[in-house]
């Protein structure tokens, strides 16, 4: 049996559908993230999951038992799901130990005091339980407000955003942290956020969620290598689309050449039945597809160049016009407007059926 | 204008035969202080609990608050202070509203005046109490509620210690005002602070001593107040927070 699991719920708000039929299952102990552009549904739907909102249709049940289905909600404080919220809510009138403590209302003085101790010590602040929420750092203040949703030992707990007040260094360090910190608590865990970093470096598994719906439920690697549609395509990592043609279920011929596809092309002939041999395609290039190579006779311009300090992210222009994105060491500095060598090395093409509107890369 | 001075006149015996001008002035003091505290107890008791109605989820209940904070804050103080002493006791259940109008004048007075005055002011305060919870983030309601508390626990614990805090400085207004409001009790013959002064003039003639003496009772009374709720401010502040450092 799975620990939570959403039923095509439903959430609306007078005639928006916010969320509309998001199914799926989390294991016990995983550490799950949605994650989507804002107004993507997401948040809601956590509200939902938590008890905030009633739902307009389908189900949430937490280890077999229902907790929301139309009409029908057990209220927050019954549900045993610990939130840590995007502005940490921490409270101000109380020192650290009293927050975190705040949610142990059943055990002793003793057992309160040790698993306080305990929790302060997992969150690297032993010793700093007597000063307020104010005196602490952001971060400091986030780890607070995640180990008080940890105190009670809840079943589940949700981090809504918690990381998007924090500067970008702090928060690749602290998502490492708590990730560690839930898998030692054994927690099973639900991330929002529209940042795909973050969800990388916490999650177990990924829901990609757009207009309301799960468009993928799948392992950050496979979102990045395998998405499933051209919108998972878009908004997970950076890349570029080629315009080509099936030639069979290994090949593709695009304006540089023939690429061949290790695995047979499942994407499309999955997502749409009309997509075979002869069809015309958009082929995903990520930035570590196309590889710098003076020798190669396929010559592409630069148009633009961002330095990242290990590597440069050059924006290419082919002699066709199409544009692509590669990852090249930065040991090679090229001037904007340099013909460079490129080859592309893709090992499992992912391809889409060609849609009238383009995005940018 | 040739005015005579007298400042004797406080310790002259009064018309009435007992005690000194002064005795009357301490007489009314001491009236108004003890209306202004009873009604500012029912005030902030009434005032909190109307306050946090308005803020709950129940449509029905945050109506009623509603209803409540509209009616007396929309009254002017005189009408309401005339309905409390010449219209309920008619509107009383005969033998209770007799038991009203044959009961000491003082007592009539008085009951009247701290309803009214109390009634009055728990809607400035239902307003500044809500005002402070609904400065609240939203998340905090939701932490309370996330960690396990119900809505009135989370009121309990969370929205209200803070929320408290927060209208210390807003309250202390109001606590001033209802000692200036108890004025408008003389209208109906209390014989609180101001009705004293103006007897004396019409007893003694001498209006600005009177005047002045009733004036510097009020300014005693509310640099009082004012020092004492710094200190209540002081106290209670969080760290961090408004009035807080």
């Amino acid at each position: 049996m799975s620990h939570l699991e959403l039923d095509h719920l439903v959430q609306r708000y007078g005639e928006h559908t916010v969320v509309n039929g998001v199914s799926f299952r989390i294991e016990t102990g995983s550490i799950a993230c949605l994650l989507g552009p804002s107004g993507c549904g997401k948040t809601t739907l956590l509200r939902c999951i938590a008890g905030f909102e009633p739902i307009a249709g389908g189900e949430i049940r937490v280890e077999g038992e229902l907790f929301s289905r139309p009409g029908c909600s057990l209220p927050p404080e019954k549900r045993q799901i610990g939130m840590v919220f995007q502005d940490y809510a921490l409270f101000p009138h109380l020192t650290i130990s009293d927050n975190i403590a705040f949610g142990l209302k059943d055990e002793t003085p003793e057992e309160r005091k040790t698993r306080v101790a305990g929790l302060l010590q997992t969150i690297g602040l032993d010793h700093q339980g007597n000063k307020y929420p104010h005196e602490l750092s952001g971060g400091q203040q986030q780890r607070v407000a995640l180990a008080r949703a940890l105190a009670p030992r809840p079943q589940l707990i949700l981090l809504d955003e918690p990381f998007s007040n924090l500067d970008v260094d702090l928060r690749e360090r602290l998502s490492v942290e708590v990730r560690d910190i839930l898998k030692q608590e054994g927690m099973t865990a639900i991330l929002v956020t529209h940042d795909q970093h973050e969800a990388f470096a916490m999650a177990d598994e990924i829901g990609i969620m757009h207009g309301g719906a799960i468009q993928q439920w799948d392992t950050p690697y496979n979102l990045y290598h395998r998405p499933a549609n051209r919108f998972v395509a878009d908004f997970v990592g950076q890349g570029a689309f080629l315009e080509g043609t099936i030639i069979d279920e290994h090949w593709v011929e695009v304006d540089t050449g023939v690429l061949e596809s290790q695995k047979p092309l499942a994407c499309c002939f999955d997502a749409s039945p009309a997509c075979g041999p002869g069809s015309r395609v958009e082929v995903l290039v990520r930035p570590d597809d196309v590889v710098h190579d003076d020798a190669s006779p396929l010559k592409a311009e630069v148009l633009h160049r961002a330095f990242r300090g290990a590597e440069f992210l050059y924006t290419l222009r082919l002699p066709g016009g199409a544009q692509l994105l590669s990852l090249v060491s930065s040991h090679h500095n090229h001037a904007i407007g340099e013909q460079i060598g490129i080859r592309l090395e893709i090992d499992d093409i992912v391809c889409f059926p060609v849609q009238a509107t383009l995005s940018p890369p | 204008m040739a005015y005579n001075w007298n400042w004797e006149v406080f310790l002259q015996p009064s018309a009435t035969g007992s005690g000194t001008y002064f005795d009357w002035m301490v007489y009314g003091f001491k009236t108004t202080i003890g209306l202004s505290l009873t009604a500012w107890l029912i005030a902030l008791l009434l005032g909190a609990l109307v306050g946090v109605l308005r803020t709950v989820p129940n449509k029905l209940l945050s109506g009623i608050a509603a209803a409540y904070v509209e009616v007396f804050r929309n009254i002017p103080l005189l009408v309401q202070l005339f309905l409390w002493y010449f219209v309920l006791p008619e509107l009383l259940p005969t033998e209770l509203g007799n038991a009203f109008k044959q009961s000491n004048p003082f007592v009539q007075q008085f009951l009247s005046s701290m309803l009214c005055l109390g009634l009055f002011t728990s809607a400035r305060v239902a307003e500044q109490v809500r005002s402070g919870i609904e400065s609240l983030p939203r998340g905090q309601k939701n932490a309370g509620l996330a960690i396990g508390f119900t809505l009135p626990q989370t009121y309990r614990y969370v929205l209200l210690p803070m929320a408290f805090r927060l209208v210390v400085p807003p309250l202390t207004s109001e606590f001033l005002n209802i000692f200036k409001n108890s004025a408008v009790c003389s209208t109906i013959g209390l014989l609180e602070l101001a009705a004293q002064g103006r007897q004396l003039v019409d007893y003694t003639a001498q209006p600005y001593e009177s005047f002045i003496a009733v004036t510097l009772a009020y300014v005693v009374i509310n640099v009082t107040v004012m020092v004492l709720m710094r200190r209540v401010e002081a106290r209670v502040r969080v760290p961090g927070f408004i009035g807080g450092k």
